[in-house]
């Protein structure tokens, strides 16, 4: 099983030169599926058509300016056109008129066509994945019809490359709001509400998510990660994702499990096959696995992970983890051992 | 009902007693006060303010001490004017899963926090020794699992469902299902005899 993991692993660092561009970033403009190809086209239509309207608009308004009459102080008034009719005058406006709302029209109708164009992606064998917003992070659990099947993770989602996926979404406390970028739009998360988000990565990579609605302190670090991986290598993260955490396999390890268990962390934080069941916190079954902690906040190496649970409020303040003054030894113990949870 | 107000009458005299004097000074005092508890109540500390490791305080059954006064038995006040730990507080409340036995506060299993019966007493202290020590038939002991700043803002919620803290800053509003009265509006009741076990069962 580590092994296969550790495969993908080099599989998912492999794609990353090519992804390197989108690791860090979210790009609107580069879609990677379907669903975000048919918002950019819209967007290309809506910035083709303004642009045409504002070139027009400011076009008439320069000829307007140089071809106007000129007269000095003392020329009377020039009231000629409230004695008669200009129907040149008349014809133009009406073309004006005329082309704004056929323009209007055009976008009107683009929206709609893209609108029924994102309600349209077959999602014949897709792939279920409960989304849940918490202040501020993002709780995934991978639905299947084999209840034992069902896992959790959290603030990284892995789909495979050319699959549909459904995300059921749901909030725990506020409204918040899933958008990536290179994938789909914005949908919202309302309390007590049940919306679906249907997307398709066709291009393997590392694509960012971001909640969009302002949720709180930490709305800007409540990031969720997207890797999109060929079907092969989704199978084996999933496999692995279902397992057990593994026991810890030396003293150092021990120790830090029994750290785990006997302070704060256990009262929040789940691990399967240990006696952590805590449901309010990110599952940290696999959490070494994870390119990230604190939702995107800092990078998932030792260091920072000590870092973090001395006090998460330095780096992400109001978070609703608690600092913990753990004696070094003990903190050393117990890194050693989250970051055997591969 | 009658008597929880006749308490809190002679509560708020006794606070207004500590400024001897001429009314005007008694006035200036209070809106001091008011104005002083004002800056309290929406004040968000992120850094618990005092240390930031697991380091219980002793527990004082007295008020009295020789010598100077040690602040971290004193801290309790502070959070009790803060509406954002009695806050977290109840989220914490529901988040440790105090819900699972005292329901809300109505009493389930455990009994109601939300009357003014009190089996081990109710300042700050005891509600803090009660949690971190546990209790004899069910009440587990939370010590060295909780940090002490969450300790507090659990004791705070716990009083503020009695009416114990200061209106303005008790939660005031439950974010989803109305299971019961906001704090701000809940005063000290009479225990009701359902579902509260009867004296002889309760361990003294």
């Amino acid at each position: 099983m580590n092994r296969a993991h550790r495969a993908a692993c080099c599989a998912v660092g492999a794609l990353a030169p090519a992804a390197a561009a989108a690791a860090g970033m979210h790009d609107a403009l580069q879609p990677a599926g379907p669903q975000a190809g048919h918002v950019h086209a819209l967007w290309l239509l809506l910035l083709g058509v303004c642009t045409l309207v504002y070139i027009l608009v400011v076009g008439a308004l320069l000829i307007g300016v140089a071809r106007a009459r000129r007269g000095d102080e003392r020329a009377p008034a020039d009231v000629a056109s409230l004695a008669q009719d200009e129907p040149r005058l008349r014809q133009s406006v009406g073309a004006a008129i005329g082309i704004s709302i056929a323009l209007l029209a055009v976008l009107f109708g683009a929206t709609v066509v893209t609108d029924r164009a994102l309600a349209r992606l077959p999602l014949d064998g897709a792939l279920h994945i409960k989304l849940t917003g918490h202040q501020w992070w993002w709780e995934a659990s991978y639905d299947d019809p084999m209840v034992s099947n069902i896992f959790s993770t959290a603030n990284e989602l892995h789909i495979p490359v050319g699959r549909p996926v459904l995300l059921t979404l749901e909030a725990s406390d506020v409204i918040h709001s899933v958008w990536f970028p290179d994938l789909a739009g914005k949908k919202d998360l309302i309390p007590g509400r049940t919306a679906t988000l249907a997307l398709r990565a066709d291009q393997p990579g590392l694509y960012r998510g971001q909640c969009a609605e302002f949720c709180g302190y930490q709305h800007a670090k409540m990031v969720l990660y997207v890797v999109a991986e060929p079907a092969a290598q989704y199978e084996q993260w999933a496999a692995h994702s279902r397992a057990s955490a593994p026991p810890p396999a030396n003293d150092e390890t021990r120790r830090g499990q029994q750290v785990f268990m006997q302070s704060t962390c256990a009262m929040c934080h789940a691990i399967s096959g240990t006696i952590a069941n805590g449901q309010q916190a990110p599952d940290l079954t696999h959490v070494a696995s994870r390119q990230t902690i604190g939702a995107g906040t800092l990078p998932n190496t030792p260091s920072a992970l000590a870092a973090w649970i001395i006090d998460p409020q330095l780096a992400k303040p109001g978070a609703n983890m608690p600092p913990n003054g753990l004696p070094p030894a003990d903190l050393q113990a117990l890194v050693a051992y989250l970051r055997t949870l591969q | 009902m009658s008597s929880t107000r006749h308490l809190r009458g002679t509560h708020e005299a006794a606070r207004g007693a500590a400024a001897p004097g001429a009314p005007l000074r008694i006035v200036a005092v209070l809106l001091a006060v008011l104005a002083l508890a004002a800056c309290e109540r929406e004040a968000r500390r992120f850094e618990p303010p005092v240390g930031k490791a697991i380091t219980p305080p002793p527990i004082r059954m007295s008020a009295i001490q020789p010598a100077a006064i040690d602040t971290t038995t004193t801290i309790a006040p502070h959070y009790e004017v803060n509406a954002y730990a009695l806050s977290e507080g109840k989220r914490l409340f529901s988040w440790y899963n105090c819900n699972g036995c005292h329901a809300n506060g109505g009493g389930d299993k455990g009994p109601a926090l939300m009357d003014d019966t009190w089996i081990y007493g109710s300042e700050p202290s005891n509600i803090y020794a009660t949690i971190v020590e546990g209790r004899p038939n069910g009440m587990p002991s939370f010590g060295g699992h909780i940090p002490d700043n969450e300790l507090w803002e659990l004791v705070a919620y716990v009083r503020s469902m009695s009416g114990l803290v200061p209106k303005s800053a008790a939660p005031s509003r439950n974010d989803d299902i109305q299971a019961k009265k906001s704090e701000n509006r809940l005063l000290p009741e009479p225990p009701q005899s359902s579902g509260v076990p009867p004296a002889s069962e309760r361990s003294q």
